[in-house]
């Protein structure tokens, strides 16, 4: 099939086209179908937003990790054991929101996004309409998303890199001071991380 | 040059469409297309740059038809095939 003969390949059609890449690489001893069914699974089992969770929690209860996060988040999630880096060589910046500042983060080159921390992106990060308004009309697009921060509040768009990845430490939600750190962590939310929703 | 992937400030376009259904792969072939990805690269085969630029590379009217996975699919049947990997 051509590839310009088209508009829009089928998902059928897809499907058939990973299906041959496979049966080359497999072919070359580049992969195996036990591998891909193994990587998909461990990845879909690890990579959540319970990650991203795990690390605002314990940046909400523990002052010095929270330093230690905002100076080198990287290291600061290796202590609590996420790894960023095994696959590609990754640096992750954490970005906190204060009663003064409220951060949101973007790719508007592709959708580059800390996805060890918060699972798949949804469609909406990957999206024409994100990548291009984000920076340019950050309070328009978080009003769509049910966002209204006070004018006196100020946006930071931490736009990503496939090498400098961000994740918004949101603001821990009031009246949270009896949770346990396992119950502030389910309190976070993927768009909170994102910095597209409030706690 | 900026090409069609640089969307930063671009005009024009409309609300954003927040609807999320929760699903990180819609399709079997796009966890398939991760997972692939993901090996090839932790082989070394090729570069994370490397892929991001395949993707840069495409023509504009593919770039904009296509999803998000599908232009995964794309780069990585580009690069094996500009390595000589594939034919």
């Amino acid at each position: 099939m051509s590839d310009h003969d088209h508009d829009h390949e089928s998902s059928a059609a897809l499907s058939n086209r990973v299906k041959t890449l496979v049966a080359q690489l497999e072919q070359r001893d580049l992969l195996t179908e036990a591998k891909l069914d193994a990587t998909v699974e461990t990845f879909l089992l690890k990579a959540t937003p319970a990650n991203g969770g795990r690390v605002v929690a314990r940046a909400w209860v523990d002052a010095a990790f929270k330093q230690r996060l905002l100076d080198d988040a990287s290291a600061a999630v290796a202590e609590i054991g996420i790894d960023m880096s095994h696959w590609a060589p990754v640096k992750l910046r954490a970005v906190e929101n204060t009663d003064r500042e409220h951060n949101v983060i973007v790719c508007t080159l592709c959708s580059c996004y800390p996805i060890a921390l918060l699972g798949p992106s949804p469609a909406w990060y990957k999206s024409a309409e994100y990548r291009s308004r984000t920076v340019r009309e950050p309070r328009a697009v978080l009003a769509e998303f049910g966002v209204a921060l006070p004018p006196d509040v100020r946006i930071n768009v931490w736009d990503s890199t496939s090498e400098l990845r961000y994740i918004v430490v949101p603001r821990r939600p009031q009246a949270s001071e009896g949770l346990s750190e396992a119950e502030l962590a389910a309190l976070v939310t993927r768009d909170g991380l994102v910095g597209t929703a409030l706690l | 040059m900026s090409g069609i992937h640089d969307m930063g400030g671009n005009l024009g376009l409309g609300a954003v469409d927040v609807r999320d259904d929760g699903v990180g792969f819609h399709h079997e072939w796009e966890a398939r297309v991760f997972a692939i990805n993901r090996l090839l690269l932790e082989r070394g085969l090729y570069t994370l740059d490397e892929f991001r630029y395949a993707i840069e590379r495409m023509e504009p009217e593919r770039y904009l038809a296509a999803s998000y996975y599908e232009r995964w699919l794309h780069a990585i049947e580009v690069l094996l095939a500009e390595k000589g990997i594939l034919s």
